[in-house]
C-alpha cells in the first residue's frame, strides 16, 4: 500500500526548518539594513539558527533517503511534476549551500565564528579578500533566490490545497486531514 | 483523492494565493529596509564618510592611513576579578594591531588629522578573540550613531551647517575643546587610545558591570605645534614609530574603569566622574611594526563587537552601530582590494 503522507519525523523536520528557514532570510535581511543596537544579538542569532538549520538538513536528507515521499498524483500534469521536482533540488540545495557560504565568508573574513552560549566554530577557509567577496556575494543573492523560491512553493502549496485539492498540500500539512471536507 | 471540480469559481482561491504571496514578499522588503528610505543603514553611513572625491578604494573608509603592528599583551591577573575572559588570567597574549589617522584618505598628511587610533586584536588559547578600536581623544564626539550621521553629514557644509549641528549636539563641544586645545605629540607611542563605549565585564560570580578601557602611554609625551609635524613631512609618524620600535619594544598600560551605578554607559561622549575605580590589568608591548600593504593587520576588521567570553556589548548604541559599518567597510574594501596592491612598487614610500 503507497502512503500518501509524509512520515511524521518528516513533516515536524519540515515545518520546523520552514519557520528557521524564514526567520534566517528575514533577520538576514533585517541585520544588514541597520546599525541599531539589535544588530549585534541578530547576527549571533543568524549564526547559531543557520548552524542549526545546516545539521537539521542533513538529518532530514537521511530521512528523506530512508523514509522516501509519497508519489505525486496521477493527474498532475507532468510540466507541474517537473516543477515540483527542480524545486525541491533547489530548495535542498540551498538548504545546503547557504550555512556553508555564510560560514566560509566569515571565515574569509578573518571573523571569529561566535554562536550563542559563545560556542566557536573553526574556521573552514582561510582570509581572502577574493574568497570573501565571492561568497558574500553568493551568500547574498542565492538568499534572495531563496525566498522568492519559498514564495514560489507557498504559492504552490496552496494551489494544490485549494484550486487542485489532490492530497499533495495534506501530505505534508502538519495536521491530519479532515476527510472530505470538500464535497 | 478528488479531481478539481470545473464547478469552483477558481478565482477566490487565487486571489487568496496571491494575496497570501504578496503580503509576504512585503513584508520581506520592509525588513529589508526598501520601504523606508529614512532607515539610517551601514551603507548610508559607510557612504556619507567618503570625501567629495570618493572613497580611496581598496582602503579602509575610514582611519584609512595606517600602520601594522605586532607585539603580545603582558596580563597582570587583575583583571580576573572583573571579568572571565581568559586574557586577564595571568600570562602573554599575542597582539595585532594597527597605528591609524582618522581620516577616510590613506594619503592625508600626518599634521592635517586631528584624531589617531589603534586597531587592537588579543587573542588566548581558548580561542576567543577580542578586537577593539580605539582613539586618542578622551570623549566621543557625538552622543548617537545617528548623530554621528549628522556630524558627518554636516562638517563638509561649512561653519553655518555646524553651527547649527552643535544647537542640536550641544554634547559636541567637549569633544571639540579637546580637538582645540590638547597638546599633539609627534608619536603614536606617546599617544593614550581610549575604548569610549561602555561594555559589561562579568566576574565568575556571574556578576556583570559597566567598563571603559584605555591605552596609557609608557612614553612621556612631548608636545608639538601641528605646523612643527607639517615639518616634518607628511608621513612622519609611521617613520617615526617604524624606527622607534625597531630600537625598542613601545608600552602601554591598559587601564579599565568601572561604572557606578548611575553613570552614563550609554553616551560615550559623557566622560564618568573622577575618582572611579579603576584596575590596571596588564601592559600592551609593540615590538614590530610593518607597513599595512602586505601587513597582518590589512585583512583584518577591528570591529568593536568580536569581544571574549566575559565581555558584552552594554546599552551603549555605538559598537553594534559600528560593528554594522565596519562590516560594509570590509566588505567593499575586499572586494576592490586590487586597487590597494600588496605588494607595494618599489621605493615607493607609502602606498
Amino acid at each position: 500500500m503507497t502512503r500518501t503522507r509524509f512520515t511524521g519525523v518528516q513533516r515536524l523536520i519540515h515545518w520546523t526548518m520552514a519557520v528557521g528557514i524564514v526567520a534566517m532570510l528575514f533577520i538576514g535581511v533585517g541585520m544588514i539594513s541597520t546599525i541599531a543596537p539589535d544588530y549585534v544579538p541578530l547576527i549571533t542569532l543568524h549564526r547559531t539558527l543557520g548552524a542549526a538549520l545546516f545539521l537539521l538538513v542533513l538529518v532530514r536528507i537521511c530521512v528523506r533517503l530512508f523514509q522516501g515521499a509519497p508519489p505525486l498524483p496521477a493527474s498532475l500534469p507532468p510540466v507541474m511534476r517537473l516543477g515540483a521536482k527542480l524545486s525541491h533540488w533547489a530548495l535542498y540545495g540551498l538548504m545546503i549551500v547557504m550555512p556553508l557560504l555564510g560560514w566560509g565568508m566569515m571565515s574569509a573574513a578573518a571573523y571569529p565564528v561566535v554562536l550563542f552560549g559563545g560556542i566557536r566554530l573553526p574556521p573552514i577557509l582561510p582570509q581572502s579578500d577574493a574568497l570573501h567577496t565571492l561568497l558574500w556575494a553568493a551568500h547574498r543573492w542565492l538568499a534572495f533566490a531563496f525566498f522568492a523560491l519559498i514564495l514560489l512553493h507557498l504559492a504552490a502549496a496552496l494551489f494544490h490545497a485549494l484550486v487542485r485539492r489532490d492530497g499533495v498540500f495534506e501530505a505534508m500539512a502538519p495536521l491530519p486531514r479532515r476527510d472530505n471536507e470538500a464535497a | 483523492m478528488s479531481r478539481p471540480s470545473p464547478s469552483r469559481n477558481p478565482f477566490i482561491p487565487l486571489a487568496v494565493i496571491a494575496l497570501v504571496v504578496a503580503g509576504s514578499a512585503a513584508a520581506f522588503a520592509y525588513t529589508a529596509g526598501w520601504l523606508s528610505p529614512q532607515r539610517l543603514t551601514p551603507t548610508k553611513v559607510v557612504a556619507a564618510l567618503a570625501p567629495p572625491g570618493g572613497p580611496a578604494l581598496g582602503h579602509r573608509r575610514n582611519h584609512a592611513k595606517g600602520i601594522c603592528f605586532t607585539g603580545e599583551f603582558q596580563s597582570n591577573g587583575n583583571g580576573a576579578a572583573l571579568s572571565t575572559a581568559q586574557v586577564f588570567t595571568p600570562g602573554t597574549y599575542p597582539v595585532l594591531g594597527r597605528f591609524n589617522l582618522a581620516t577616510p584618505n590613506p594619503n592625508a598628511a600626518d599634521a592635517t588629522v586631528r584624531v589617531r587610533g589603534m586597531g587592537l586584536q588579543i587573542t588566548t588559547p581558548d580561542g576567543d578573540v577580542w578586537r577593539s578600536a580605539m582613539i586618542d581623544a578622551p570623549v566621543f564626539a557625538v552622543s548617537t550613531p545617528q548623530a554621528f550621521y549628522e556630524l558627518l553629514q554636516s562638517a563638509p557644509k561649512g561653519a553655518e551647517a555646524m553651527k547649527a549641528f552643535i544647537g542640536r549636539h550641544p554634547e559636541f563641544t567637549a569633544f571639540a575643546g579637546w580637538a582645540g586645545t590638547a597638546p599633539w605629540t609627534s608619536s603614536y607611542a606617546e599617544d593614550p587610545f581610549n575604548g569610549l563605549n561602555s561594555f559589561l565585564f562579568t566576574d565568575s560570580a556571574g556578576t556583570s558591570r559597566a567598563v571603559r578601557w584605555s591605552l596609557r602611554p609608557e612614553a612621556t609625551p612631548v608636545p608639538i605645534a601641528p605646523d612643527e609635524l607639517a615639518k616634518r613631512g607628511p608621513n612622519y609618524l609611521e617613520q617615526e614609530i617604524a624606527q622607534r620600535v625597531a630600537g625598542a619594544p613601545q608600552r602601554w598600560t591598559m587601564v579599565v574603569t568601572v561604572a557606578e551605578p548611575g553613570d552614563n554607559t550609554a553616551d560615550p561622549s559623557k566622560a564618568w566622574p573622577q575618582g572611579r575605580r579603576t584596575v590596571e590589568v596588564g601592559t600592551l608591548v609593540v615590538k614590530q611594526v610593518e607597513a599595512e600593504a602586505n601587513g597582518p593587520c590589512r585583512d583584518i576588521n577591528f570591529d568593536p563587537a568580536i569581544l571574549p567570553r566575559g565581555i558584552r556589548v552594554s546599552d551603549d548604541p555605538f559598537p553594534a552601530a559600528r560593528s554594522a559599518a565596519y562590516a560594509r567597510s570590509y566588505d567593499q574594501r575586499t572586494a576592490e582590494s586590487k586597487y590597494y596592491p600588496r605588494t607595494p612598487v618599489t621605493g615607493g614610500a607609502k602606498p
